[in-house]
């Protein structure tokens, strides 16, 4: 064992460089959870680091039209209130070009003679010696400062009148048929590749290693094709074998790796005792194999989850059909600048994917591991 | 709701399908050459000899039909027209060569082959060492492969959030534009700048996958035998130089797996692309491309070449990956 390691070396470098990625890392994610719950208009106008402070925003309002105004001891008089309730006024003006010029309590006076006074909770009185007149109210411009809001509705919004829900329950339809299907199908056939001689076995096991790193590029348009010809056409059937088919090679060389390491006694003693193959492979090879189909199936849950690509070819976009990712998709380009739908939209997609990762995490690294390194 | 019935009365039928042709075949297999009788042994012989491909049966007809025949008749496509009517040769190769987009999408893919891969190493050995021997280096560890659970679309919310550019006097609401007007430069539209816009779509793709080679790398570092480590530390090696002269050339093999495979994942990639600017301002890529002709351009033709350049860009690892799993097996 290796205890004192670094006798000369300086003990703070790696903490402090581990520290620094978790930060940069965890930064992005953090900020959208945050700016996810932002009331909306505190959103659009702060970034989401200054979540916690209260906010300044610049406000024009006008005063009540002109006929509403009263006569008070010869002054001709418009009051109300500019502000919505639980802000205060920091600043106000009556123009474009100076909106802070006048703090709250503070007279100023208009070009045409009036007189504006606001209050810091937002009164105002506008008065005259003569009757106004025109149409509009006055302008004013106004700095007010809010406290920090935090509010679910952005969430209550993107899952109702976004229809975020419905591609949520989409994307449930699409991806537990597509995680569950492939594994049966792969363990058959991995079973086969590791304990059944049989002429041209190295060669499937070498095309199922090449048909891994197929692009999918490649199978767009023919199956596209071909689905359209066979009547699936664009439809939850087809998406379901699409799946299942380009999950295969993982599959089957993930639990092929796995099942050829079991210890051949087991497998010959059962054979030995007479069972067959279909026996063994129920009641021995399968329940052994759990942490090789778990690794698996969280793979192939997170990929057709996240999957946007075979989404968008094989399903339609129309509400039935339209999966989360696809949903995120078309939200980034109607509402671009909507960051609260935004933000929420992508929390609401991510989140099953991340619960997953964090309470599975050993099952995916051990998948990984096995996959990758040789 | 209906819908969720539905896809849970699909996982029914199709395990129970799966199970009956596994039971069902089997079965017919034992009554047709049964273990007994006159001709056992040559009975027993026979069935050995079909079992296998009843269990391979399901698995060898979809990969068949979902991708090896599209491989092949991507390439028929790829010398056929706009509706796959009339063979037109090498034509659509041609005019991929000479189209300016093309060229664009090659140069493009090039960068992200040279940077993503790099850099997603680099950074994960670097995660891999210095959490290595933490405390709490599993939970910082976690927190830098959580990206990695995360779609390329939602992935690409969160940055263009981070590189969200106001015009104006506008307080800036994206990360990057609030720390350069802070540190007093003058904030942009990053994604729009052509050439280095590139670079950040790369920086995504290299967030979501630092995680996978940290892990791999990390478990590849602890497997190093702890002797020669120690034998350097003996010989008064520092830290970094056990890291580099001992570790790191221990753990090549692995290194280049990472690499291999991160590479793989940028020839697929085409979601960031497509969700951040949708090959504008300088930033196509071939997947994208592929799409874009496939859906909006409607050349099937066009779209079916660009896809065969993808996979031949693939092949050189492809067929090392084939000739190393074959040699392997025997």
């Amino acid at each position: 064992m290796i205890k004192s390691f670094t006798p000369t070396g300086v003990r703070w470098i790696a903490p402090t460089i581990a520290f620094i990625l978790v930060v940069l890392w965890t930064i992005p994610t953090f900020g959208l959870l945050v700016s996810s719950f932002r009331d909306k208009d505190q959103l659009s106008s702060s970034g989401w680091w200054t979540a916690l402070q209260n906010s300044e925003r610049n406000n024009v309002v006008r005063t009540e039209l002109p006929s509403e105004q009263s006569e008070v001891d010869g002054q001709f008089i418009l009051d109300g209130n500019a502000l919505e309730t639980g802000t205060t006024v920091t600043a106000f003006g009556y123009n474009s070009r100076r909106p802070t010029e006048f703090t709250p309590g503070e007279t100023a006076t208009l070009k045409n003679g009036n007189q504006l006074t606001v209050m810091a909770d937002g009164q105002y009185t506008l008065s005259s010696d003569t009757p106004m007149d025109g149409k509009r109210g006055q302008r004013i411009f106004i700095r007010a400062e809010e406290p920090a809001r935090f509010t679910t509705e952005n969430y209550q919004e993107v899952m109702f009148a976004e229809g975020l829900g419905r591609a949520f329950l989409n994307t449930m339809t699409v991806t537990i048929p597509a995680t569950i299907i492939p594994i049966l199908v792969a363990a058959f056939a991995a079973y086969a590749l590791s304990w059944m001689q049989f002429p041209g076995r190295a060669i499937i096991l070498a095309i199922v290693v090449g048909l891994l790193v197929v692009p999918l590029q490649m199978a767009l348009i023919p199956l596209l094709k071909l689905h359209n010809n066979l009547g699936i056409g664009k439809s939850y059937l087809g998406i379901w074998f699409a799946h299942t088919a380009f999950g295969l090679p993982l599959a089957i060389f993930l639990l092929r790796n796995y099942i050829s390491k079991l210890p051949a006694e087991i497998i010959d003693s059962a054979r030995v005792d007479g069972a067959s193959d279909f026996a063994i492979f129920i009641k021995i090879v399968l329940p052994l194999s759990f942490p090789a189909l778990a690794s698996f199936a969280i793979f192939q849950f997170l990929w057709v989850w996240n999957d946007l690509l075979i989404a968008t070819v094989f399903l339609g976009n129309n509400s039935e059909q339209l999966v989360m990712t696809g949903a995120l998709r078309e939200l980034l380009g109607s509402r671009g600048g909507n960051w609260e739908i935004l933000t929420a939209s992508a929390f609401v997609s991510i989140a099953v994917p991340l619960a997953v990762f964090f309470s599975l995490q050993r099952y995916l690294v051990s998948g990984l591991l096995a996959g990758s390194v040789k | 709701m209906l819908q969720l019935v539905q896809a849970v009365g699909t996982i029914i039928i199709a395990v129970s399908l799966c199970i009956a042709w596994f039971w069902y075949s089997n079965l017919l297999l034992d009554k047709v050459y049964p273990a007994s009788g006159a001709n056992i042994n040559r009975n027993l012989r026979t069935a050995a000899n079909i079992r296998p491909w009843l269990f391979l049966g399901p698995a060898i007809l979809l990969l068949t039909v979902y991708l090896v025949y599209p491989v092949f008749n991507s390439l028929w496509l790829a010398m056929h027209d706009a509706r796959a009517d009339e063979f037109v040769g090498m034509d659509n190769f041609i005019w991929l060569v000479n189209d300016q987009k093309f060229r664009e999408s090659m140069f493009n893919n090039l960068l992200w082959l040279i940077f993503v891969p790099t850099a997603s190493t680099l950074f994960g050995l670097a995660a891999a060492a210095v959490t290595d021997k933490l405390s709490w280096g599993n939970f910082a560890k976690s927190l830098i492969f959580m990206p990695m659970a995360i779609s390329f679309i939602g992935a690409s919310v969160i940055w263009k959030f981070i590189y969200d550019y106001r015009g104006g006097e506008q307080d800036q609401i994206g990360l990057i534009n609030a720390l350069v007007t802070a540190l007093g430069g003058e904030a942009q539209a990053w994604i729009t700048v052509p050439f280095y816009n590139n670079f950040f779509l790369m920086l995504i793709l290299i967030w979501i996958q630092t995680g996978f080679a940290m892990v791999i790398l990390s478990a590849a570092l602890r497997g190093i035998p702890e002797e020669t480590v120690e034998a350097a530390v003996l010989d008064g090696a520092s830290d970094w130089q056990v890291f580099y002269r001992i570790k790191v050339p221990q753990i090549w093999g692995t290194i280049a797996v990472v690499w291999t495979t991160i590479t793989i994942t940028v020839l697929k990639v085409f979601d960031i692309v497509l969700a951040m600017t949708n090959g504008q301002w300088g930033t196509q890529v071939l997947a994208n491309l592929m799409f874009d002709w496939m859906f909006r351009g409607g050349h099937l033709g066009r779209a079916s070449a660009i896809a065969v350049v993808i996979m031949l860009l693939v092949t050189p690892i492809m067929i090392l990956n084939m000739r190393n799993a074959h040699n392997e097996s025997k």
